[in-house]
């Protein structure tokens, strides 16, 4: 079970972002993505999400090729991604952006909300729970009821991480989900990210802070100009001399 | 004087139906249509000539509802691919090609000279009476459709459509499809755009292409500036000032001597204009508070 990128190639203009990227990520791991700023991350987890057309190559989950997908049949088929820069619903609160993430609602039709109001109610009571359940996982729960515009970027993160678990998708792409966050909490979301890959959701993760990501994964990729110079366990990716050379400079 | 307050309450009701249709679509979903006059226009016609045919009002209202709906369902998947100002502009080339069809199509519409002798709804009633069991047929519609707009508005459906305005990638990196949502939106407030003109033609009884600029469009777009977008309350308050304007400054012409019809046509709209500058200067949520400030 597995996300297979293969062979991925997008180019800006004359602009290689990615150049015949190819990767393999087990459904239920947790696995981290490094590379310097412009390497072609985010525009690979665009690319896999389908917000991005490939130039070139395949993507398939689980078997299953995503190639004519659009981004939503994408998440529906069990994979979510957030963004690099949080995209909130700034208007709604932050109870309100978990909730209207919850997948297949009866009352998102108007013929259910017109004809099946007992249901919608009986929907929405269990939703507001589990709702509840992730505002205090993600410890959110002194801003649940205001603006979600308003939040700090560290808490935007928090955020995105808990509209993508409302999805309950297989496997959930976390772009930077760090960035800006207090590190006090970045240790507890770390912690939160491994107990929930116990119960079997799988992460990609592309982190900048090597250090944070090599505590947390047990399996990274290093990209750079568009390409994987190298993927494994961390500590033999950062010892491979490719990377050595490009990414950390040849420093020893 | 009566009659005057009557007749300017059935006026104010139908501007009230349409600007729900423009808080679901524009103030909820953030869709922004400078076509609705097209849709009033289409729901005007439609009735109008299947009145004159003899087919009975509830029918024909209906039919104006329906076929404005259908008529915005082309519009909506055209949507999907546009950016929101591309989107503005083809709202207002598609109400203006209404207009165009309904002024060239003359052995259906008859033109510019337009369709005389619509029936009034009640006819048989006669007088003050009828005119007044119109207003309460306008009022209860209206109230019909205020409540629809805020149910939608606080249910699961109000939420999503405020998430594609908010932002449209993150609803589909949800798993959620914005264009479904958007279609239905758009339908909706179509369709309510719809029987706003159904009512006018059978009120008015004579409707000519003419009625239907894109002025109208904007009067109801101001409506709801003024009133507070994305807010049903905001609909009514702002159609209210709308209306104390534009009458307002019509008895002003019949105190003040020497001042034509033609002259104060630009005069009112001058002063509406301005008033909507001072609105968004001053209060940019419009009196009942806007989605903003939640
Ligand atoms: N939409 C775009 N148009 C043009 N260039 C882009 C676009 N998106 C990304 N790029 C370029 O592609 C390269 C890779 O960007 P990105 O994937 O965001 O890098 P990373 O996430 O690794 O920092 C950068 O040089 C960036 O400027
Ligand atoms: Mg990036």
């Amino acid at each position: 079970m597995s996300l297979e990128i293969h062979d991925i190639s997008k180019a800006f203009g004359g602009f290689r972002a990615l150049d015949g990227v190819r990767l393999t990520i087990e459904t239920g791991s947790l696995f981290g993505i490094i590379g310097p700023n412009g390497a072609g991350k985010s525009t690979l987890f665009s690319v896999v999400s389908g917000f991005a057309r490939a130039d070139e190559g395949q993507i398939r989950l689980d078997g299953q090729s995503l190639d004519s997908l659009s981004p939503p049949a994408r998440a529906r088929a069990g994979m979510v991604r957030t963004f690099q820069v949080p995209r909130e619903f700034r208007h709604l609160t932050v109870r309100e952006n978990l909730m209207a993430a919850a997948p297949k609602q009866t009352g998102e039709s108007l013929l259910g909300l017109f004809f099946r109001p007992g249901r919608v109610r009986e929907e929405e009571g269990a939703i507001a729970e589990r709702v509840n359940q992730t505002i205090r996982f993600l410890k959110l729960s002194a801003v649940a009821d205001q603006p979600s515009g308003k939040l700090s970027g560290g808490q935007k993160k928090l955020l995105e991480l808990g509209r993508a678990l409302m999805v309950e998708p297989r496997l959930i792409l976390l772009d930077e989900p760090f960035a800006g966050v207090n590190p006090v909490l970045i240790g507890e979301i770390m912690e939160r990210i491994t107990e929930l890959n116990t119960r079997g959701i799988g992460f990609a993760i592309i982190e900048h802070d090597l250090e944070a990501l090599t505590r947390l994964v047990p399996q990274l990729a290093v990209m750079d100009r568009g390409k994987v110079l190298a993927q494994g366990a961390p500590q033999a990716v950062l010892d491979d001399p490719l990377v050595r050379e490009a990414y950390l400079g040849g420093v020893s | 004087m009566e009659a005057y307050f009557i007749a300017i309450g059935i006026i104010a009701l139908i501007y009230v139906i349409l600007s729900l249709g423009l808080t679901l679509q524009y103030g909820l979903t953030g869709l922004i249509n400078f076509g609705h006059v097209g849709f009033f226009a289409i729901g005007a016609y439609t009735s109008a000539l299947l009145a004159l045919k003899g087919v009975p009002l509830v029918f024909s209202f209906a039919a104006a509802a329906a076929l404005a709906g259908l008529a915005a369902w082309p519009l909506g998947l055209v949507s999907l691919r546009l950016r929101d100002d591309y989107f503005a502009i083809v709202t207002l080339g598609f109400s203006e090609v209404v207009r165009i069809v309904i002024t060239s199509e003359r052995w259906l519409t008859n033109g510019v000279q337009g369709l005389p002798g619509i029936p009034r709804l009640y006819e048989g009633l006669g007088g003050s009476a009828a005119q007044l069991a119109v207003l309460v047929t306008v009022l209860a519609v209206t109230l019909v459709g205020a409540w629809i707009i805020r149910r939608i508005a606080g249910s699961p459906f109000g939420r999503l459509i405020e998430a594609i305005r908010d932002n449209e990638e993150a609803v589909q990196a949800l798993g959620k499809d914005p264009a479904r949502f958007k279609v239905q939106v758009l339908v909706v407030g179509a369709a309510l755009a719809g029987i706003a003109g159904a009512f006018y033609a059978h009120y008015i009884t004579y409707i000519v292409p003419d009625q239907f600029i894109p002025l109208v469009t904007f009067y109801v777009w101001m409506a709801i500036i003024m009133g507070g977008v994305g807010r049903v309350s905001g609909a009514i308050v702002g159609t209210a000032i709308l209306m104390l304007f534009l009458e307002g400054s019509r008895f002003l012409r019949d105190i003040v001597p020497g001042v034509s019809e033609v002259d104060m046509a630009s005069v009112r709209i001058g002063a509406v204009g301005l008033l909507l500058v001072l609105f968004i200067m001053y209060r940019p949520q419009g009196l009942m508070g806007d989605y903003t400030k939640r």
